[in-house]
């Protein structure tokens, strides 16, 4: 075998589209955050998956009795039933928010990882895919792993409901592209804390645990305006079976999200280390 | 003539109004250990940012190994090894991790990596501290790592801003050490200083920067030839009469330096002079000859000392 030196391996990409940004290499800054998860950051990973497990017992079990049977689409569905793909939605969430603020304002700021990354011959939009893709690698764990748990339940009425773990996928990619660009605008911890205040009113208002109608029209709108309330009109929709066409109205705001925060986080990396 | 690997004429970059490097030109050729000396702020760093193929020049030319960074920066950063000012290890990773990943970034195979990385680990004497976590390391050890980290790739160019800043002496000493080892090797090194010491030990050739400009170029011996004498009379007398004394000590010799602390007498005889002092009935508290360095070329072209 010939083994490759630097040079050679960064002169085959010449002439390539994006070359000056993009090296083609993303899949080795998921090896760091492997690395890195082996040792360290597995109880983190792990709590994430433990969380809305938690929720469904305690909210789902306890209230189920007092809630009754809910009216979704002319279907009776059970409480649990209703809340669980909600839970999944909102970990979804977490997780990507966690690996793409947290974790990346670390490594911008204190660490400086990611000015030793650019000094190689990777470019920005390597370190930004690889490492949102290692958010959706994990949105994707957290998603198996739920369903793991309420699919022998019966919590999932609908055969639809196996779609629920791209879409968990598809939501972690928007919240951790967002997520990143919005970070790299961020100077202190103190100001992380603004994501934080989106976050806990999107989880107790997006219609987690009833229906977004009992709103007033107004109320509605502007939840709506906010993308938790179309994740988990998203998921809540494959898991029960209630599926038409709308819900191409949820991945769409999901696209838009993931591709306003890739050209974001691109363009804001390059202007912080590329200056 | 040899091959020149960075080429940078009429080099400039600026943050808005202010200019940080202002139209420099300079070459660095294959194999040489090339200075930047300069005080902080004298715009070394933003050079080597711009040589490093991170940082756009606002204007002039550069070239590194005949390409133009803003143009194939990825190709360029190939063939460099970047020692920061700013240590910037991945404290999440021990050190054969830091060494192995970083290795990956470039693309480098797996398999070339695990030679790659022991060959490394003796170079940089930390073969004990394998499987420790960075946080552990002392200073100079985090340096080291440093150094060995920005060679897995093994480039032609090792870049080093400022490597032994904050060092204890046994530490750099060390430090110079490896650097030499390389140089024998035939890496090309580019390093940039505020020690004089540092300076003359280890650079073939070196430019003197002050505020975004070249001052001088040259060898440490021409410059200290060409802008200083061979020796110098340090004298003092104590911090309110140095002043009062210069004007009349000025008489003895050609060129005389006035500290706040001292007042720095040129001379190719230092020893001779002194005598003279004496003899002129003045009586210094204290009184030291030594060669010339650096630092008083330094002085000489910008009438300022290196360490403010």
């Amino acid at each position: 075998m010939i083994i490759l030196t630097a040079v050679a391996i960064a002169e085959a990409r010449m002439g390539k589209p994006g070359e000056k940004y993009y090296s083609g290499r993303s899949r080795v800054i998921m090896e760091r955050a492997y690395i890195t998860f082996k040792s360290s950051t597995w109880l983190i990973v792990i709590s994430g998956f433990v969380e809305p497990v938690l929720f469904l017992l305690s909210f789902g079990y306890g209230l189920k009795d007092l809630v009754g049977d809910m009216t979704i689409a002319g279907q009776p569905v059970g409480y649990v039933a209703f809340i669980a793909p909600a839970l999944l939605a909102t970990s979804a969430m977490n997780g990507a928010i966690y690996d793409s603020t947290m974790n990346v304002f670390f490594k911008m700021n204190h660490d400086r990882v990611y000015h030793g990354m650019l000094a190689t011959s990777l470019g920005p939009m390597d370190v930004a895919l690889g490492e949102i893709s290692w958010a959706l690698l994990r949105g994707f764990s957290y998603a198996l792993g739920f369903m793991a748990v309420v699919v022998p339940l019966g919590l999932v009425p609908s055969a639809w409901g196996i779609l629920a773990i791209p879409a968990a996928v598809l939501i972690a990619f928007g919240f951790a592209s967002f997520g990143m660009a919005v970070t790299s605008y961020m100077k202190s911890f103190q100001q992380l804390e603004v994501i934080n205040i989106f976050l806990l009113p999107m989880f107790l208002f997006s219609g987690s645990f009833y229906p977004l109608s009992v709103f007033p029209e107004w109320l509605q709108t502007i939840i709506r305006l906010f993308p938790l309330a179309h994740a988990i009109d998203l998921v809540r929709g494959l898991t029960l079976g209630n599926v038409s066409w709308a819900l191409l109205e949820h991945v769409a705001y999901f696209v838009v999200m993931i591709v306003i925060g890739l050209f974001f986080t691109t363009k804001r990396l390059n202007a912080l280390f590329m200056r | 003539m040899s091959k020149s690997l960075i080429h940078a004429r009429g080099l400039t970059k600026k943050f808005g109004d202010f200019t940080a490097v202002n139209g420099i030109d300079f070459d660095v050729i294959k194999g040489e250990s090339f200075g930047l000396l300069g005080p902080n702020g004298a715009g070394k760093s933003t050079a080597m940012r711009m040589i490093g193929a991170t940082s756009q020049r606002t204007s002039g030319d550069l070239t590194i190994l005949d390409k133009d960074p803003d143009k194939f920066g990825p190709q360029i950063r190939a063939h460099l090894g970047v020692v920061p000012q700013q240590d910037n290890l991945d404290t999440q990773l021990s050190v054969v991790e830091n060494l192995y990943i970083y290795g990956r970034y470039f693309g480098l195979s797996r398999k070339f990596l695990k030679g790659k990385i022991e060959e490394l680990l003796s170079f940089a004497q930390l073969e004990e501290k394998r499987n420790a976590k960075v946080e552990s390391l002392s200073g100079g050890m985090k340096r080291r790592l440093t150094i060995a980290r920005a060679l897995v790739s093994e480039p032609e160019i090792l870049m080093l801003d400022e490597p032994t800043t904050g060092l204890d002496p046994q530490a750099r000493h060390i430090l110079w050490d490896r650097l030499f080892r390389l140089k024998e090797d035939g890496v090309t090194l580019l390093i940039t200083t505020h020690f004089m010491d540092e300076a003359e030990q280890l650079c073939d050739r070196l430019v003197v920067m002050d505020k975004g400009a070249i001052m001088a170029e040259g060898s440490p011996a021409q410059l200290i030839k060409d802008y200083s004498m061979k020796e110098v009379l340090e004298l003092r007398f104590g911090s309110e009469r140095n002043a009062h004394m210069a004007d009349d000590l000025r008489q003895l010799c050609d060129r005389i330096e006035e500290l706040p602390d001292r007042i720095l007498m040129y001379t190719e005889d230092g020893e001779e002079l002194l005598e003279r002092v004496y003899k002129k009935g003045f009586h210094p508290k204290t009184s030291l000859v030594r060669r010339s360095s650096l630092e008083d070329v330094f002085l000489r072209l910008t009438g300022r000392t290196l360490i403010d």
